[in-house]
């Protein structure tokens, strides 16, 4: 029985070879041009935030869960650099300069550099990506988010052997951020080199298929779907390989209620309160919170050993 | 002026604003992403406010010489009780939809919630005890003394914040620096009137029972 027929003329022959070869690359730079060309248009924008983003592919990383409105993911926001109020950074960071923007990734690496947010966003095809999102604070998000594994990044760079945890950066600009709070400034984040290498570390940049707007980390931030919401820091201007555990900017704040790890894990209690459940935003009643945020079939494995109850 | 009495009405529908203000913005969707959270928040403030209002009378009374401000010091301090009850039911209502074993787990283990709880429970005998009626059952003395707990109301509201913050203390840190004063003025009032006096001592009435009448 015939099961399939072998196409009559193959996709590899109408293509020439060599582009067909670097299709990735050809797909990646769709973005980068659009937005190089909507700059040049107007170099005045000071954000990207907004533009739609073409050639977004769809991805394998994907909860099959109702999304939470733009509204609700652009107006509820933890950024305490616009103030500690969740309303406050739609409003404050509404000028917010992201563009130009480099990120300067350095340290324990072959070929350190900076990269421009439109070599960024050419590094890699961008992947719509709808992951959880739970906030130490016990509520939760369902977000497409917009952008690609950060291991292509760090890939880039090549990492040395000297290099077992990544440093994150938002940048700091007291001047565009007269009501930042709450925490010492710049805000820092890090992971261990096999967590920022896993598929699910996403480098993002925008969401809702648009552009990221800055309240929620433009022009570029990293998600991290199994871990709370502060893991996943925004508006990135410097990325660190080093040999050492970096400081991370809650953890510094109250060393007691914020670890390095901050795993989403039901069973340890924030020490003043439940993890146990969250409130998805949009929803009456609470749900229970999974371990790993529901991402344990996949990065279980990185903690295997571990104290979780020790390593919070 | 203060002596008139629409003044105490006026007061009165002002107190109501900030309820009227949450049910505008109810009626136009506009409670934020999470709702729940900003009632929580919005009336958990309004409590606090009130409770550094009632304590503010006295002092007030005294040092701006306006004696008849007492008129309006029962009402404010139930209105402080009015708010902190729409707190507490928030809580347990749509919080933690009237599930006792949680809330138990809740103001036992966590203790903001612990803070938060006392200072309601605080509230509940004063608000009990606000009438002419129980001013009279109880004498002016006792009834002075039971309704110093505001002291403590104000003090475990505080505790309550603080505590409650993840990191940006600063509104907590200001409401404590509101009820500290306040107390503090009560503490030097009374080691000045501790002091032997030599002139006459006038008799010892910071409020009478008679004061809280709308017509003295």
């Amino acid at each position: 029985m015939l099961i399939k027929r072998p196409a009559d003329i193959r996709y590899s022959e109408i293509t020439p070879k060599h582009t067909y070869m670097n299709r990735r690359s050809f797909l990646a730079g769709v973005p980068a041009a659009f937005l190089g060309a909507r700059e040049l248009l107007s170099p005045s924008g000071r954000a990207l935030a907004g533009v739609k983003l073409p050639n977004v592919q769809k991805s394998q990383y994907t909860v099959n869960e109702k999304l939470n409105s733009y509204q609700d993911v652009s107006t509820y926001n933890n950024f305490y650099e616009f103030g500690t109020d969740k309303d406050q950074p739609a409003v404050y960071a509404k000028n917010f300069k992201t563009s130009p923007w480099t990120v300067s990734v350095e340290g324990d690496c072959a070929k350190p550099g900076k990269f421009t947010i439109e070599e960024i966003m050419s590094l890699a095809p961008l992947e719509e990506r709808i992951y959880r999102h739970r906030c130490v604070e016990a509520w939760s998000i369902v977000v497409p988010w917009v952008g690609y594994s950060l291991s292509a990044l760090l890939a880039k760079v090549e990492p040395t052997a000297k290099a077992k945890y990544v440093a994150f950066e938002t940048l700091y600009d007291r001047k565009q951020m007269p009501h930042a709070a709450g925490l010492q400034f710049p805000y820092v984040e890090g992971l261990r080199m096999d967590e920022a290498m896993h598929p699910l570390a996403l480098l993002c940049t925008g969401m809702f298929g648009e552009a990221l707007p800055p309240q929620d980390g433009a022009p570029v931030r990293i998600i991290l779907p199994w871990k709370y919401g502060f893991k996943s820091i925004k508006s990135i201007i410097k990325i660190k390989l080093v040999g050492g555990m970096p400081a991370t900017s809650w953890s510094m704040a109250n060393p007691q209620e914020y670890g390095f790890y901050s795993n989403v894990n039901p069973k340890v209690d924030h020490p003043r309160w439940s993890q146990g459940s969250e409130r998805r935003l949009g929803e009456f009643g609470k749900r229970p919170t999974l371990m790993f945020n529901g991402y344990g079939d996949q990065v279980a494995s990185l903690y295997s050993g571990m104290d979780l109850k020790k390593n919070y | 002026m203060l002596r008139q009495r629409w003044t105490k009405v006026l007061v009165f529908a002002v107190c109501l604003g900030p309820i009227f203000w949450l049910c505008w913005r109810a009626w136009n969707h506009n409670l934020t992403a999470n709702p729940i959270e900003f009632i929580t928040r919005f009336t958990g403030d309004w409590t606090i406010r009130f409770i550094v209002f009632t304590l503010a009378v006295t002092p007030l009374r005294k040092l701006l010489g306006l004696p008849d401000l007492i008129r309006f010091r029962r009402m404010i301090g139930l209105y402080a009780f009015f708010y902190g009850t729409l707190h507490f039911i928030t809580y347990i209502w749509l919080d933690k939809f009237f599930d006792l074993p949680d809330m138990f787990k809740d103001v036992v283990k966590r203790p903001f919630i612990t803070a938060g709880f006392t200072a309601f429970l605080l509230m509940l005998p004063l608000a009990l005890t606000s009438t002419a009626g129980w001013i009279r059952r109880l004498g002016g003395k006792r009834w002075q003394l039971l309704h110093r707990l505001i002291y403590f109301t104000g003090i475990a509201g505080v505790v309550h914040y603080y505590w409650l913050v993840k990191s940006d203390i600063r509104l907590p840190v200001m409401y404590g620096a509101f009820v500290g004063v306040l107390l503090l003025y009560r503490a030097a009032a009374w080691a000045v009137k501790r002091r032997p006096v030599k002139t006459p001592a006038r008799p010892v009435t910071a409020i009478s029972p008679g004061a809280l009448r709308d017509n003295p």
